[in-house]
Order: C-alpha cells, then structure tokens, then sequence
C-alpha cells in the first residue's frame, strides 16, 4: 500500500481486513452526520478524472476534506488533455505542483499502472478502463459486511456487463479472497468463458434465474452502452432477460441484499420497484463510499 | 586483393554439411577455402578460437522505416543494428510511406542500401497498392527492381479473391507470397492475446482464430493457385498445425517464428508495458510450447525477428493507444541460445539452419553458405560468452525492446559481409 492502492487483485486478505475495520470507524456515530479527523491536515491531495464521474469524484474530495487534507480536482477534458498533451506530459505538470497523492480515474485500463512506474508520488486508482475499481469493491466490501455480518461462505451473484466492468473485476478479486462463492451472469459476449478462471470460486450462469437462486447478495452493474462496441442483443431484450424484477429477489435468500454501483438506469438494469424496496442498499454504499476512502487515503498518505 | 582469414573457429555450414575446427579464408567478398591450418600470409587475422563460424545469418522480416518514418529508423540504423545482432543480411516489409508498392520505391529502397547500409537489404514489395488489400500493386517491375517476395504485412489482404489473384500472379512470378495472418474482423480493437490475462487485465483481446482462420483460407488458396505460400511471424499453436498438414500433402508452405513468439508468453508480460506490444500478440504458455516444438521438428523454417521500430514517445502511452511492434534485431541470437540450444531443444547447427539455409530457400536466395565461391558473408558467435543487452547503446534509433537488460549467455561476435568486418563487439 505504500505505494498507492492501484487495485484489488494484488492486496493481501489482510490488508483489506485493516481498511474494512478503519473504515467502519470513520463511520458516522448515531445522531451524527458524519466524522472528521485532522490525520491529513496540511496534506495535498489531487483528484485527476480523465473520465467523467460525479459520485467518485466527490465522494474523494469529501473523504480528503474530512480528513483535513486540501484538495484539487482536475476534470481533463476540460485541461490541457484536449490540447493533445500526453499523459505522461499532464501527470508530470501536476506533479511539479507537488501534492502528496494523486486520485485518478482514466477510460484505458492499465493507466495508472503504466504511470506508476514513472512516478514517485502515490496514486489511487478511481478506476481504470475496464479493469479494476478498487474503491468501489471496498465500500461494497463494507456495505455487504454491515448487513450480512461476514463474507465469508456468503454467495455473490454479480449481474450484468460483467467484462467491460470494473466494479464485477475488482469485487471478483475481492471476494474471492474471502471464500466467496461466485456467481457471474449476463449475456455471453459480456460474460466470456475465460472470466470463471480469473479468480477462485467463480462460476458463470447465463439463466438469471439459476444465478440469483439462493444467493445472499445480488450485484447488478450498469449497462455500459460507452464500452459496448456491438449490442449484445436487442435493447428491449436484454431487460427481459437480465434486468432485475422483485420476481428475481424473491429466488433469492431470504434477507438478500440488492447492490449497484451507480448510476442506476431504471428500466434497463433493475426496476424501479427493486431499486426502492428494502432490500436494495444502493445508498448505503454511496454512504460507505466517504467511510472506505478516507480509510485509504489515511492508510496511503498518514 | 583483400584478403581475411578466420583461424580456428567452429566451423558450422549447414548448406555444405560441414561442422569442424578450420580456417576460413577470404578473398575480395569471396569465400576461397575451408580448412585446417589454412596459409595467412597477406590477410588481416581474426582469431576464432572458441567460436563459432557460420554462414552470415538473413532475417527475412524487418521494418526498416525509410522512406517515410526516418524518425524511427533509417536504412542506414536499422542495418548497423542487424550487423550488431549478427545478421548480414535482412528483408525490409513494404509499409513504408510511400508503400513500397511500385519499382520506384523498391529502387529507391535499393540504392539507398547499397549507398548507406551495412548488410544487404533485400526489399519485399507490397501485395495490393498501398497495401490497402484491393487492387494488386506492380508486382511484376517490382520484381525487376529486386524485390524477393510479397506481402502486405501489417495489412493482411482480407478479400480472398485478391488473395487469390495475388498468389496466381506469386507463382507465374516465381515469387514467394508472405502473408501476416490476423482476420481483421476478429481481431479488431484488440491489444493482446485473448485468455484469462486479457480477461483479468482489462485489456481487449485479439483471439488466436484470428490468425488461424487467415492461415486456414491461405492454405486452401495455395493448392488452388500452386502459389509458394509463407506465413510470417506465426505464433498460434493451432496455425503451426495447419502448416504441417499443408506441407504433409505436398504444398509449398513455410513459415517463420520470431524470438519473442518461442521466448515470452501472456502470462510473463508486464501488464501495460508497451514493449510487450505487438503483431500477432504473445501467446499463452500451450502456444510457446509448440513454436519451440515446431522450431526443434522441423515445422518451422526460419527465424526472424519482425523487428519494428517506434520512438520512445510512441511508446510511452497508455497501452491501447501504443503501436504494435518491438525491436529484435541484436537480441534473436541471444533469445534462440537461450530458449533453444542451451536446453538442448535444438542444436547449434539446427539454429544456423533456421538463420540460413532456411531463410535463404524459402526466398531463393543464393546466400547462407560457406562453400568456395559463395558470398563471404559470415558471422562469428560465441556460445558462452556472457553480456547483457542495453538497449540503449543499439544502433537503433528507437528504443521499443522488452530485453533491456536481460542477461545472455553466447551471441553474436562479429559480422561479415563480403569479406569486410562491419561489425564487432567490443
């Protein structure tokens, strides 16, 4: 970790155990709107998005803030990127302003892993193409954890655009170090065979109703029409067959949760019904977002 | 009269099937003798004890950028770098800009050469005009103007008729057609092999069908058209196959392994390095397996690096933004040692077939052998000397290799080329 947290994929168990524990701690206390910490104070921290995201980006900035540290964010399109600078080119100028972190997200995966090995200062992976989000597996880490109390023998079914996502690789990851029985589903150009041996414990189920049956957790992810370069199928089938109704949930366990990361899109990949009932959590790891990365912000930069 | 003498080397000829401790001597580019205990009076000496002495080795795929891409290598860079990886002679792919689609470039190509380049410099001219796989380029006054094969590597020709037409035209020509093998369809948008690296990695994957169905249709077109049919830089278990069966039946088929597609797998990459970026992409660990089997049965004919230049700046991206393509010039020798002959998969004399005799027929080359009378082009290696490539001491103008810094045990020593010393380490 001294080195900034680029993804899940090469953290030890025990790792995530320790920022899974801080982060309850920065957990609002009851009748409190949240807590605050001084740990970074006089800390710069650098929020560089060469995509576009609101809920990351400013769950980042909150997370920093809270924790006395001062922070920047960047939103490329809008820099010097459009003029044709390189990468390389803007992370040197901004490391030329000296902060002491940089939080980047960027559309090719590999980004902040190819630059890593040219620079000294630590950077937080706000996701990287269609590779790993490792904040975003942590904080769902953490929601499942305050709901279900372990992880551990827990089934997952993770459901959707499972190989343009980041979010379904870096919880893959996660969860599989954990002893998590997965399950992946979606239609077959999105979930490719070779997706159940990138991890232990996964397994991939094209009938959405086989996948869902009996699980603990239900993950859907955004359908990502931006990375899809040829529809999978039909736009009207694809709710028929992989969105999900409260027919779905009732397959489930009982007491199973509903999770997405954000933003949902009603009506393609979850029903409105769904989205709002009680077992859905989606806010509660919005909530969990702030929580886990001032965990790790505080890990990296204190 | 200029003469040299080579004393006391190993000397390997697979072309003459000679493998013993002589001396070779040279006269004005010609080899004159080989044997024992031959006179030295008048000639400049080079001691060989302890070497190896072959015939000068051809790596029949490069990319050597003029005209056109002088930034990243010139005829005159990319030549030294051959002569430093051991390689007298080498066969330049047509993309350049202009395309090297007419006798206008291949003649440029040549007296460029002549005029600047170390070793020989034999142009491959393009299939289609500007490589762009419709209408067939000047085949036949390229040829005229040297060139010794076709190809529109990089661009693959993905309409078989024009395939079709391009291999009767091959054959009325006697010349062999060299076709990079990569359905365009299939592969499109990819950045590596496709498995569970590029699964786990994020990365868009180029699947080993789509080289294997190019390779399957070429097959079928070359019994059809009785075209001398070579696949280049062949990397996919599946394709290796398909070669052997084509040849199994008689066909003039071959093909070529670079050193990077026997030495490095998917799973050795360094994740979104660049240098680990290329055409046809490395493989998975079953496909090393069998480039190694194949270079060691006799499947595979040659050995060529496909060495292809790119600045550092080109390089220096995010992984999907990079071009495709690494350096392999001075390392081949190193790689094939190390890979093949010091785990005794091939021996030295297979090795220097795979550099010679093999590249030398499958292009009618009257080239790759130490006979009297023949071309004194040479190269002296060491089996066991130990070094380690710095990529940024290459005559190369580019910089884009994965080996910087890897250890070697034996390489190149010296280089000759009609009779003169080009190049020698230090």
């Amino acid at each position: 970790m001294t080195n900034g947290l680029l993804g899940i994929e090469e953290l030890q168990r025990k790792e995530i155990e320790t920022i899974l524990e801080r982060a309850r701690f920065f957990q609002p206390p009851p009748n409190e709107t949240f807590r605050r910490s001084d740990t970074l104070k006089g800390r710069s921290v650098v929020n560089l998005f060469f995509e576009p995201s609101t809920r990351t980006r400013v769950s980042f900035e909150i997370a920093a803030r809270r924790l006395g540290a001062e922070v920047s964010s960047i939103q490329a399109q809008a820099s010097s990127v459009s003029k044709g600078e390189s990468l390389v080119d803007t992370l040197n100028t901004l490391v030329a302003m000296r902060p002491d972190a940089i939080i980047m997200r960027h559309s090719a995966s590999g980004a902040p892993h190819f630059l890593s090995r040219y620079l000294q200062k630590p950077i937080i992976n706000a996701g990287d193409g269609t590779h790993e989000h490792p904040t975003q597996a942590l904080l769902d880490a953490r929601t499942i954890l305050d709901h279900l109390g372990r992880l551990d023998g827990l089934r997952v079914a993770i459901i959707g655009d499972i190989v343009h996502s980041r979010v379904a690789r870096s919880n893959i990851y996660l969860l599989s170090k954990f002893g998590v029985d997965i399950v992946l589903c979606g239609p077959a150009q999105l979930v490719p065979a070779d997706l159940a041996r990138i991890a232990p414990g996964v397994r991939i189920e094209y009938n959405m109703q086989k996948a869902i049956r009996d699980a603990d957790v239900i993950m859907m992810l955004r359908v990502q029409l931006e990375r899809q370069h040829e529809p999978p199928m039909p736009a009207g089938e694809y709710f028929r067959f992989y969105g999900l109704s409260n027919d779905h949930v009732k397959l489930a366990r009982k007491g199973a949760i509903v999770m997405h990361p954000g933003p949902i899109n009603r009506g393609r990949e979850i029903s409105s019904e769904v989205a709002d009932s009680q077992s859905s959590v989606i806010l509660n790891q919005v909530e969990n977002g702030v929580a886990v990365r001032m965990a790790v912000l505080e890990r990296i930069l204190a | 009269m200029k003469r040299l003498i080579l004393k006391n080397g190993r000397v390997i000829d697979p072309a003459s099937k000679v493998d013993t401790v002589a001396d070779v001597l040279v006269e004005d580019g010609v080899i004159l003798g080989v044997a024992p205990n031959l006179s030295s009076s008048g000639a400049e000496v080079f001691d060989a004890s302890g070497l190896i002495v072959a015939p000068g080795f051809i790596d029949m795929h490069v990319h050597l950028r003029e005209p056109g891409f002088e930034h990243a290598e010139t005829i005159e860079s990319g030549a030294r770098a051959a002569a430093a990886g051991g390689f007298t002679a080498v066969c330049c792919m047509p993309n350049t800009k202009p395309v090297n689609d007419s006798a206008t470039v291949t003649s440029y190509i040549v007296d460029r050469a002549r005029r600047d380049a170390a070793v020989r410099v034999f142009p491959i001219g393009a299939i289609t005009k500007g490589s762009n796989g419709e209408e067939l380029a000047a085949i036949a006054s390229m040829k005229a103007a040297g060139v010794v094969a076709i190809s529109d590597d990089g661009r693959p020709v993905m309409n078989a008729r024009v395939m079709r037409r391009a291999m009767e035209t091959a054959k009325a020509l006697d010349l062999p057609l060299i076709n990079h093998c990569e359905d365009l369809h299939l592969s499109s948008g990819g950045d590596m092999h496709e498995g569970v690296q590029s699964i786990r990695l994020g990365l868009r994957g180029i699947p080993s069908a789509s080289e294997d169905v190019m390779v399957a249709r070429d097959i079928l077109l070359a019994e059809l058209t009785g075209c001398r049919y070579h696949v280049a830089h062949l990397s996919a278990k599946r394709s290796l196959a398909m070669v052997a069966y084509a040849r199994s039946k008689g066909l003039t088929v071959t093909c070529e392994v670079t050193p990077h597609h026997f030495a490095v797998s998917d799973t050795q990459i360094r994740p979104y390095d660049a240098n680990y970026r290329m055409k046809p992409p490395l493989r998975g660990d079953d496909d090393v397996e069998a480039m190694l089997g194949g270079i060691a049965d006799g499947t595979v004919d040659a050995l060529a690096t496909d060495h292809a230049p790119h600045p550092g700046d080109e390089k220096m991206q995010e992984f999907e933004k990079c071009p495709f393509g690494i350096l392999g010039l001075e390392t081949a020798i190193g790689l094939t040692l190390d890979r093949l002959v010091h785990p005794g998969r091939i021996s030295l004399h297979r090795m220097i077939e795979l550099y010679t005799t093999g590249p030398a027929r499958i292009l009618s080359l009257d080239l790759g052998s130490l006979a009297p009378g023949r071309p004194a082009d040479i190269t002296v290696i060491s089996e066991s000397a130990e070094w380690v490539y710095d990529v940024n001491r290459s005559p190369s103008k580019s910089r884009n290799s994965p080996f910087d810094g890897v250890e070697f045990r034996g390489g190149p020593v010296a280089t000759i080329v009609n009779g003169l010393i080009v190049w020698q380490k230090d």
